[in-house]
């Protein structure tokens, strides 16, 4: 146990991963995948009600072939990669000091909490208006309207956290000779990466929910355009390529996150 | 036992480690229902003494603990470490590495593997160069039977193995005193009696100062020079049991005739008193 085994690259256990790559739990993942995928062109091509206004996998397959050589289509997913990133990091950056410190500070606490739990559950998107007015430019709008999707989750998981961190570590750190530097550099900060990373993952989600509709709004790129712009050329087949889209955008930036956080919180348990 | 080559991190604080509690109240007042906790509470313990402190729940016994390791203040009353004022009703006792309590759920940190937790000591209070502290740590653990586990987060621990890991920690600092809230708590007995033969190993070994709470009458006579037993809320001592078995000890004692009449004066002292915090909760509830 003192040394980690050969079968470690980049911290990632080879043999459990390969063993998650082809168990059972993946295989039957696909078989649902594929087999939700034939229902589906079942019940297009029989003009089932609702499902059957779809256009049908074969139709959106032909058009992803087209769309993967278009430039447009990856710099959407640049773009939107872009805007949902540059808010979230800079969620993190206010938010990550805020939250700690509203955690720590009883006083700054009670004077700043009411101030986010009014502003809260103003939903991201009723910003847009007021963003495009106060923001000179429309990307610095989305851009700010993506910050706000990711910062609030991410402020009170943080403060959540820190008020939660156990008493006992606390006095066990000072009955070590901690100094109050100590307290918060080892003790504080690393207890709280639990609820960070919670907030993180979060608040990756609702960033990308926000960024595609403040897209279809306020923005002529990006994948939630792309979507939009489909719906009013009546280019169905793309608007579902545009959905998939955003889903596997949303499922590969989540996956980042929790790799970053199993990475730095290295004593959890990985079930 | 051989303590000839005495290990140099379980060394002797010659003389030092004395704990005199004078007359120590403690009222709690949340909402201002005035709890009395602790009411003119003394006891005075010797350099080196393992002391068990039992009685009831809700005694006050970790109200004392808290006390001397100076997470709460007392409202009235001393508590001296080495003749010096430890805490008085105007001052709270600063938490110190002198005085390392050992915790009742353990309270390793466990975002450090077992070697970071064990030279967190030394190197937050800059007392020991990086290499220098881990050089100790490994030396440390490897007298303490717990070689093979440096880089082991504490969720990989058996519950044993990081009560140990604890222990190993206080010693690191080579503290006055150690303060143990039940921690052995929740253990099977087998468990358990490991536990005590490896915590009596490193207590014969350093001639620490030992303040020890526990439930178990069992543990408390096995382990300790004298046996506090402690009246119901409010707290005070009841009864003093000189244990009076020569050390080293082990389970073997068990069986002996005095150790069973030592348990048996020590039940009864706290079969009384547990009747009366039973039926002060009936009335309470009543």
């Amino acid at each position: 146990m003192t040394n980690k085994p050969n079968h470690y690259f980049l911290g990632i256990n080879l043999i459990k991963l390969r063993k998650q790559i082809f168990s059972k739990t993946t295989s039957r993942g696909i078989i649902a995948v594929i087999v939700a995928v034939i229902l589906w062109e079942i019940c297009s091509r029989f003009k089932v009600p609702i499902i059957g206004m779809i256009p049908p996998p074969s139709a959106v397959i032909k058009a992803l072939g087209a769309l993967l050589v278009d430039t447009f289509y990856w710099e959407s997913w640049v773009v939107s990669f872009k805007r949902v990133f540059l808010g979230f990091i800079v969620a993190q950056i206010v938010g990550i000091p805020l939250g700690l410190a509203m955690g720590i500070g009883r006083h700054f606490r009670d004077l700043t909490f009411p101030i986010i739990e009014i502003f809260r559950p103003i939903p991201p998107l009723a910003w847009v208006p007021t963003a495009v007015i106060f923001w000179p430019t429309p990307e610095m709008s989305i851009t700010f309207v993506t910050f706000l999707g990711a910062f609030f989750t991410l402020v009170l998981n943080i403060m959540g956290g820190v008020k939660n961190v156990d008493i006992r570590y606390v006095r066990a750190a000072k009955s070590l000779g901690s100094s109050n530097g100590d307290i918060f550099w080892r003790i504080i900060l690393p207890a709280t990466f639990p609820s960070l990373f919670t907030g993180m993952t979060v608040g990756m989600g609702i960033t990308w929910e926000v960024v595609v509709a403040a897209e279809m709004i306020a923005s002529r790129s990006g994948l939630g355009f792309l979507t939009w712009r489909s719906y009013i050329a009546g280019d169905y087949p793309v608007i579902v390529i545009g959905m998939i889209s955003i889903g596997v955008a949303g499922y590969l930036s989540s996956a980042l996150i929790r790799f970053l956080g199993r990475r730095l919180t290295p004593w959890l348990k990985i079930i | 036992m051989n303590h000839s080559h005495r290990p140099a991190s379980l060394k002797d604080h010659p003389a030092s480690g004395r704990i005199s509690i004078r007359n120590v109240t403690k009222i709690y007042d949340p909402d201002g229902a005035n709890v009395l906790a602790l009411d003119n509470c003394s006891l005075e313990i010797e350099a080196g003494e393992f002391c068990v402190i039992v009685g009831p729940s809700g005694c006050g016994k970790t109200t004392l603990l808290n006390a001397i390791a100076g997470f709460h203040d007392i409202s009235s009353g001393q508590i001296d470490l080495d003749g010096q004022p430890l805490c008085t009703a105007n001052r709270m006792a600063e938490p110190g590495a002198d005085r390392i309590v050992v915790f009742q759920q353990g309270a390793l940190f466990p975002w450090y593997t077992v070697l970071e937790n064990i030279v967190y000591g030394p190197e937050v209070q800059g007392k020991l160069s990086k290499a220098e502290a881990r050089q100790q740590a490994e030396a440390l653990l490897v007298q303490m039977g717990l070689q093979g586990i440096h880089h082991c987060y504490p969720h990989e621990l058996s519950g044993g193995m990081k009560r140990r890991v604890e222990i190993a920690r206080a010693m690191m600092n080579n503290p006055k005193v150690l303060l143990m809230d039940e921690p052995y708590r929740g253990m099977d007995a087998l468990t358990k009696t490991v536990m005590h033969k490896h915590l009596l190993d490193v207590y014969d070994a350093s001639k620490k100062t030992v303040f020890f709470i526990t439930h178990d009458l069992e543990e408390a006579i096995f382990l300790g020079d004298r046996v506090y037993v402690m009246t119901t809320r409010p707290g005070k001592i009841k009864k003093v049991i000189h244990v009076d078995i020569p050390r080293p000890r082990d389970f073997r004692i068990l069986s002996s005739g005095h150790y069973r009449k030592l348990k048996l004066e020590a039940i009864e002292a706290v079969h009384e008193e547990a009747k009366k915090a039973f039926e002060a909760g009936e009335r309470e509830l009543a």
